[in-house]
């Protein structure tokens, strides 16, 4: 796997406020990586600082091997960018918006039409590709947001607050074109979000950041067992355990915890590798067993806990 | 420096200007009023009033021929009073407020653009383009420019074509325009136009509306009533070598104000505003 990006001890000062402060991560190639933090955090400024809109105060930053502080255009060719707002010129068509991105990032003027009319039909926004921007939904800009991002096919997209505003509809439109994005084309997304359910459905990776500082940073697995190293697993049984179908488990290697919790026990185990064994030793002791459900930490509660700790 | 991106700019931007009627419509009425109302009311007057009526509202001919240079006097030999009115009225009380167009012109341009697309908040959509510092400066600033000296010359050439006709009853023939419109045209028009964004561009760091960047840069005009009241009193008569030296004198001025502006007009800062 090739890093895409690769930042070191980055920060960007404004004034007094360190509004990224000393920022370590890198990103993988094809990897949906996740830039969670409420509003303040430092997401905005470090899609900015890593396509070289604004330079850093410290640190360093590499995209494609590039420093965006002195190779800005050299990174912005290779990257889109959807911002929380769409920006789009509204006085113009959509067809109008899309063809004069088209002309900046490079597109040969013979090959422009062609891009325009693809991205129109694939945000299936053909029919009102001559229509004024003014007069589209929400929805729509925000799709045609993502077709100016996509315009020049970029191996690196940066999606700011991709959903702010939208409706559930058009929010779940938005997050499956997203998802097929990484899925179809294997490209790379940074996306910056504070909607937790959103980064736990499409991050392969997340940073969880507060104050410009990264507070944690990996899989939603990795993550919960750095806060919690050790798991729950519930198990129901068909018919009511036998009164030692507890004590034997905890004599069970990895177990170290059971309780009883009326047709079903709560074991806590040192980690997932050990519940076959758990369920192994039950069914071997004659117990029947009807579901077993280890206990998922979910994105919210490892982000909770997290902005808690730094509380 | 790609100029197939910096076109791309400025025609990105005309296009919106083209849409914003509130910026249109004075820029439209003026140059109206200039090329074809203004020649049309000074040639026909003489020709439809006694002279002696008209001199006696706006003074005496001959005293207002004595603040002309001798080789201006000369034009005005062996002409009829009727004449006379006309040539004094039209080819030089007249010209200077025709500088008012360039600079209104890039005004309009300049104050939709650099301000406007900050106030629409499509700024940095465009930041986010692989587009240089340099190349949406220039982007932005020719479609000012070029527009407002393009439209600028239309205006001249239609006051030049209207000024002919309505006159052509008294002089029987094309006397307009004058050799000092020359240098007017095509030396201190260009100035005036490049004047009118350079002096948008460092004001619209400083103002949050396009309409304040507008008003702001609209104060220039100062410069062009100066011009015409000092020509109108005698202490400046803009022939050939005047309008030289005051239009090297305002291309200085716009290279001082152009090299601040590009020092200015930074990604960074740029986005710090929004």
């Amino acid at each position: 796997m090739n890093a895409v990006i690769e930042v070191n001890s980055l920060a960007r000062i404004f004034g007094r406020n360190r509004a990224v402060d000393g920022m370590t991560f890198h990103v993988e190639q094809g990897e949906v990586f996740g830039l969670l933090g409420p509003n303040g955090a430092g997401k905005t400024t470090t899609v900015r600082l890593l396509n070289g809109i604004l330079p850093p105060s410290e640190g360093t930053a590499r995209v494609f091997g590039f420093d965006p502080a002195t190779h800005g255009e050299d990174v912005r060719r290779r990257t889109g960018v959807l911002m929380e707002t769409p920006a789009l010129y509204e006085r113009l068509s959509a067809r109008e918006n899309l063809e004069f991105f088209a002309t900046l990032q490079g597109i040969p003027e013979s090959d422009i039409s062609r891009r325009v009319d693809e991205m129109l039909g694939f945000f299936e926004l053909s029919s009102r590709a001559r229509d004024k921007v003014e007069t589209f939904s929400k929805g729509m800009k925000q799709r045609l947001a993502l077709a100016r991002a996509l315009i020049h096919k970029p191996p690196l997209l940066f999606l700011d607050e991709p959903t702010s505003g939208l409706d559930p509809e058009a929010a779940q439109q938005v997050n499956d074109l997203i998802a097929s994005l990484s899925r179809a084309n294997g490209q790379t997304v940074v996306l910056a979000t504070h909607n937790l359910f959103e980064a736990q459905r499409l991050c392969d990776r997340v940073a969880v950041m507060n104050k410009g500082r990264i507070l944690a940073l990996g899989s939603l697995k990795e993550l919960a067992h750095k806060l919690w190293p050790v798991t729950w697993v519930s198990i129901t049984f068909h018919v009511k355990p036998s009164g030692d179908a507890a004590g034997s488990l905890k004599a069970l290697r990895g177990v170290i915890q059971v309780s009883v919790e009326g047709e079903a026990l709560a074991v806590q185990v040192k980690n997932e590798d050990v519940i076959p064994d758990v369920v192994r030793h039950l069914v071997n002791s004659g117990e029947s067993i009807l579901r077993v459900n280890p206990m998922d930490y979910t994105l919210e509660d490892i982000y909770f806990a997290l902005q808690a700790g730094e509380a | 420096m790609n100029w197939r991106s910096i076109w791309a700019i400025a025609r990105k931007d005309l296009k919106e200007v083209r849409q914003n009627k509130v910026a249109w419509g004075p820029a439209i009425a003026i140059p109206l009023i200039f090329a074809i109302l203004m020649p049309i009311l000074f040639s026909v007057l003489p020709q439809v009033m006694p002279v002696e009526d008209i001199q006696r509202e706006l003074g005496d001919m001959d005293t207002l021929l004595k603040n002309l240079p001798p080789s201006i006097q000369a034009i005005f030999e062996g002409l009829k009073l009727e004449q006379m009115f006309v040539l004094y009225m039209t080819a030089f009380m007249l010209a200077p407020l025709f500088l008012i167009m360039p600079l209104m012109f890039s005004s309009v341009v300049g104050a939709d653009s650099f301000v406007g697309e900050r106030e629409r908040k499509t700024m940095e959509a465009l930041l986010y383009s692989p587009a240089t510092d340099m190349e949406l400066f220039l982007g932005k600033v020719l479609a000012a420019v070029i527009p407002a000296i393009l439209l600028s010359w239309l205006t001249y050439l239609v006051y030049i074509i209207v000024a002919n006709i309505a006159s052509y009853g008294l002089f029987q023939r094309i006397w307009f325009p004058l050799p000092t419109w020359w240098p007017l045209m095509f030396w201190l028009t260009p100035a005036f136009a490049l004047l009118g964004i350079s002096a948008t561009v460092l004001v619209s760091s400083r103002v949050r509306t396009f309409m304040e960047a507008y008003q702001l840069s609209g104060s220039l005009v100062v410069l062009v009533l100066a011009l015409v009241v000092g020509q109108a009193t005698g202490v400046l008569f803009l022939g050939v070598g005047t309008v030289m030296i005051v239009g090297t004198l305002i291309w200085i001025v716009d290279a001082v104000l152009i090299y601040l502006s590009v020092r200015n007009f930074k990604r960074s800062s740029l986005i710090a505003k929004l």
